[in-house]
């Protein structure tokens, strides 16, 4: 194929005419589309040196391909897969397919840009946008036809046809839409449940504050500036069944405990701690993440998702970053047995603010 | 009877006629092989979001056949050693089942999820072509809005996906959903409660999430997607200001067979990028974070790139409560604002930007070429303003981990953040306002007097001027000044043809060079021998 460019002003072809190459067919074919094929350039010429140099390349990119998938077959088939402790040879599987999977497609990929960018001739065509000639007729004949309808319908003439037909579609929308809300509905006060945690005494009976494990605290079990997170002692406590609950205990140095006890007292919570112990929300107020980084140094409690931070001594109220409410100190005091019970259940909303929380 | 010969050199011919005997599709295929579109490489940004969600859909159906989308406990049996005996939701369970026990299961997952940031980065990178380009304008503000939602459904998409694997990490972000729902004044806790199905996090949310991760959120890309290219289709592409080129036409090449070739080693070489991605850089390694516990989270937990910047503005956000008292008392938490308002805010300023910049500039005309963004600096101005709010906040995502690695105060760096977030984005429009009157004002004064040539002359009286060579033949007064043709100036003289074509060849020379003029002030110069097949095209003896 030669180099083809445009020449002005163009004779309506027969296209029956046996003179006409393809080409001149595809240029007709384009005309009837307003399509101009301006500039119609081979990039390589036949036969030649640098042709049969990318016939080359993309064969090869093609055949790599072809290696790469049956090597992706091998290795997904006989390499061993399954998950070992340790370094072993399963461990390269994944990325054994990715590299042979990749190649194989970026081979097939390249050959194929290959072939089009380098191997198909380069041209210009110009088509027409046919913009902003839209036949005004056809608007005016469109238009027509419509308020045509309406007017047949007669909605004017006969507007009881118009308020009726909207009346009873009205309730409709709302039936398509019932079954949808009032399934997914669901009243967020029921229980009390956004108010109430695991702490709560079931039957007068006070909760005990149990670890992860299920074990029962002894005050003796932590030491001076030491803290564990703790759970109410119920079926699922240590569960995201009750995921407001989680609770952290917080074993204060002497002055540290006296600078808290006197916070509390000003807060009317003097009798929340038990000894140097004080039990805290872990649920941050601002986002409901877990708030469990704690500084002994300086008594701070850091939210790792927003950095909020709590100073423990003083009501665990927030002293930077996003939250805007203390963390709700749990009652403690302990048992007859020596362990720690919650008093009562917690006396603020514990976890993220909302709209009806005071 | 004699049995007819079959010809099999007519099979194509006689199939086609049956065809469109019966459905007349001669034409309209002629019109679509026909279908002219410009080229530039900047037009393929947003095919690298169409392919990777066809990774997407590939893969997650993949997925959908080894996942199980329930919150039952369940002990987890598999091969993990480290997690065996661990309580864990099914989700979790089987989401480590298909890392772990489904032959192939891990690079399905993970391409899944590079693909995942990929659509949504190269949405973003997409977009701002759009912007900078002012291809949005009439008549495509359809499409643009089209494209923000496509943004917003695909950060729903990726939201609802990370958050099915039940994992320590995924967990917590849900359980922040939670509470951005939560702040939403009057309705929060209903809102809340209805979509957990009680309190958080309930049993059902994750089957909620994975019927809309399948079915809902990919029906709703899909039917954006569709219409997002059909209207690419109708309208026809826009096209950078050059020869030929009009408000009017398209210049460029036909569908077929170039572009459409093109497209298909395009979407191939997208494919596998992915791929190698996917096997060679891990990606959400769920089996390390374990189950989610309402009580365990660790630092430096980030969700994806896409949704740092909403936990950015959450971080930075001061602790503004509003105390509403009446009765009890009402409260709007500090969350409500960065979390539901400013994304409210981004969806309306961002789909309304088209009409605003239009009632602007009183200009109401379709415009189908694309100006550079140094001719529009108000524009190229806001949108850097954009993007260095966009930065500043995703930045502040992961403040925690610039802290930790650069020894930086925590609360420095929200300080920094929030200074930042008000201070920085109006020096970026001025910066970026001046750089494109600069760049204007450079473009008008070589169109004026020329080219510099690098060739200083001394003048009698011991000056020295750089010779310029204009760019077209000068008037009487010796300037020749040519107007502005909305694109790039030529500013190099082998921009001017003054040099010659390269040699091609990487290696070695595949062609003899071309003769070449030689490079005007410069005397033409013997090549050197050795050199003379690989010259730079000055002419040879």
């Amino acid at each position: 194929m030669s180099t083809h460019t445009a020449e002005p002003g163009h004779e309506p072809v027969d296209l029956n005419d046996p003179r006409l190459s393809r080409f001149d067919i595809v240029r007709e074919g384009a005309r009837r589309d307003d399509i101009e094929i301006v500039h119609y350039e081979p990039q390589v010429v036949p036969g030649s040196k640098a042709e049969r140099r990318l016939v080359r390349t993309v064969a090869a990119m093609f055949l790599l391909t072809g290696v790469a998938a049956t090597a992706f077959l091998v290795i997904y088939i006989w390499w061993p897969w399954e998950y070992e402790p340790g370094r072993g040879g399963d461990k390269l599987y994944t990325p054994l397919l990715g590299v042979t999977l990749g190649i194989a497609l970026l081979g097939i990929g390249f050959g194929i840009l290959t072939w089009g960018k380098k191997l198909l001739p380069k041209e210009v065509s110009i088509q027409d946008r046919h913009e902003g000639v839209v036949s005004s007729d056809d608007r005016l004949i469109t238009g027509e036809t419509m308020t045509y309808m309406a007017d047949e319908l007669g909605v004017k003439r006969r507007p009881l046809l118009g308020v009726s037909l909207l009346a009873g579609l009205a309730p409709v929308g709302a039936v398509v839409a019932a079954p949808l809300v009032g399934g997914l509905i669901s009243q967020p006060h029921k229980n009390n449940q956004m108010f109430t945690t695991g702490f709560a005494p079931r039957d007068g009976q006070k909760i005990r504050l149990i670890r992860e494990d299920g074990r029962p605290i002894r005050p003796a079990d932590i030491s001076a500036g030491g803290q564990i997170t703790v759970f109410p002692g119920v079926e699922h406590g240590v569960s995201n069944k009750y995921a407001d609950s989680p609770t952290l205990l917080i074993h204060l140095r002497d002055a540290d405990a006296e600078e808290s006890r006197r916070n509390n007292e000003r807060e009317g919570h003097g009798d929340y701690m038990w000894g140097n112990y004080a039990a805290y929300s872990k649920i941050c107020t601002h986002a409901g993440c877990p708030a469990s980084l704690y500084e002994q140094q300086t008594n701070r409690l850091l939210c790792p998702c927003h950095q909020s931070q709590f100073l423990i001594t003083d009501n665990a109220k927030p002293v930077f970053g996003p939250a805007s409410r203390r963390l709700p100190q749990l009652p403690i005091e302990v048992d007859a047995e020596g362990y720690f019970v919650a008093r009562s259940d917690y006396t603020e909303t514990v976890g993220p603010d909302f709209w009806e929380r005071p | 009877m004699k049995r007819r010969k079959f010809d099999v050199a007519a099979v194509p011919g006689n199939t086609a006629r049956a065809v469109d005997d019966r459905f007349q599709v001669a034409t309209p295929l002629r019109r679509l092989l026909n279908k002219v579109f410009p080229d530039h490489w900047s037009f393929l940004l947003g095919e690298i979001a169409l392919f990777s969600f066809i990774v997407l859909l590939l893969t997650g159906v993949f997925l959908t056949f080894f996942f199980e989308p329930s919150m039952t406990e369940v002990i987890y049996n598999g091969s993990y050693a480290p997690l065996r005996g661990t309580p864990m939701s099914a989700a979790y369970a089987s989401s480590l089942d298909i890392s772990f026990d489904v032959r192939g299961g891990l690079i399905m997952r993970q391409m899944h999820h590079w693909a995942a940031l990929l659509f949504m980065a190269a949405i973003v990178v997409h977009m701002l072509r759009i912007f900078f380009t002012g291809a949005f304008r009439k008549p495509r503000e359809t499409n643009w809005i089209i494209g923000s939602l496509l943004f917003w459904v695909g950060f729903l998409a990726g939201f609802t996906g990370y958050s099915l694997p039940d994992d320590g990490l995924s967990g917590t972000g849900l359980r922040i959903a939670s509470a951005i729902m939560l702040s939403i004044p009057v309705i929060g806790s209903w809102v809340t409660t209805s979509i957990f199905g009680g309190e958080f996090p309930g049993t059902i949310i994750i089957s909620r999430f994975f019927i809309a991760h399948v079915l809902l959120i990919p029906a709703l890309l899909v039917a954006l997607i569709s219409v997002h290219l059909g209207l690419v289709f109708k309208q026809k592409h826009t096209q950078w200001p050059g020869p030929g080129r009009t408000n009017g036409n398209v210049v460029g090449e036909r569908m077929f067979p170039r572009y459409a070739i093109k497209q298909g080693g395009f979407f191939m070489v997208v494919f596998g990028v992915i791929a190698l991605m996917g096997g060679l850089f891990q990606i959400n390694p769920i089996w390390l974070f374990g189950p989610y516990e309402a009580w365990v989270v660790s630092a430096a937990s980030q969700p994806d790139w896409y949704v740092m910047f909403l936990d950015g503005s959450t971080r930075l956000m001061p602790d503004w409560e509003i105390f509403i008292p009446i009765g009890d008392g009402y409260v709007i938490p500090p969350l409500f604002w960065p979390t539901v308002v400013l994304p409210g805010i981004l969806v309306g300023l961002s789909t309304l930007y088209p009409f605003l910049e239009a009632r602007y500039l009183k200009d109401y005309r379709s415009h189908n070429l694309l100006q550079r963004p140094r001719d529009v600096p108000f524009r190229t101005g806001l949108g850097a303003m954009a993007i260095t709010f966009y930065v500043i906040l995703t930045l502040s995502g992961a403040n925690d981990v610039i802290a930790d690695k650069f020894h930086i105060s925590l609360n420095a760096m929200t300080w920094a953040g929030r200074i930042g977030l008000l201070i920085l984005p109006p020096i970026a429009y001025y910066v970026t306002y001046r750089l494109c009157l600069g760049l204007q004002q450079h473009d008008r004064e070589v169109l004026a007097h020329g080219v510099e040539t690098g060739i200083i002359r001394r003048l009698p009286d011991g000056r020295f001027v750089e010779v310029h060579q204009p760019l077209s033949a000068p008037d009487e007064h010796g300037h020749g000044e040519l107007p502005y043709a909305g694109w790039v100036v030529p500013k190099k003289m082998n921009r001017l043809g003054a040099l010659g074509p390269a040699v091609r060849g990487f290696f070695y020379p595949i062609e003899k060079p071309a003769e070449a003029p030689v490079s005007p002030g410069h005397p033409p110069v013997e090549p050197r021998a050795e050199r003379a097949e690989i010259g730079s095209g000055e002419k040879q003896s």
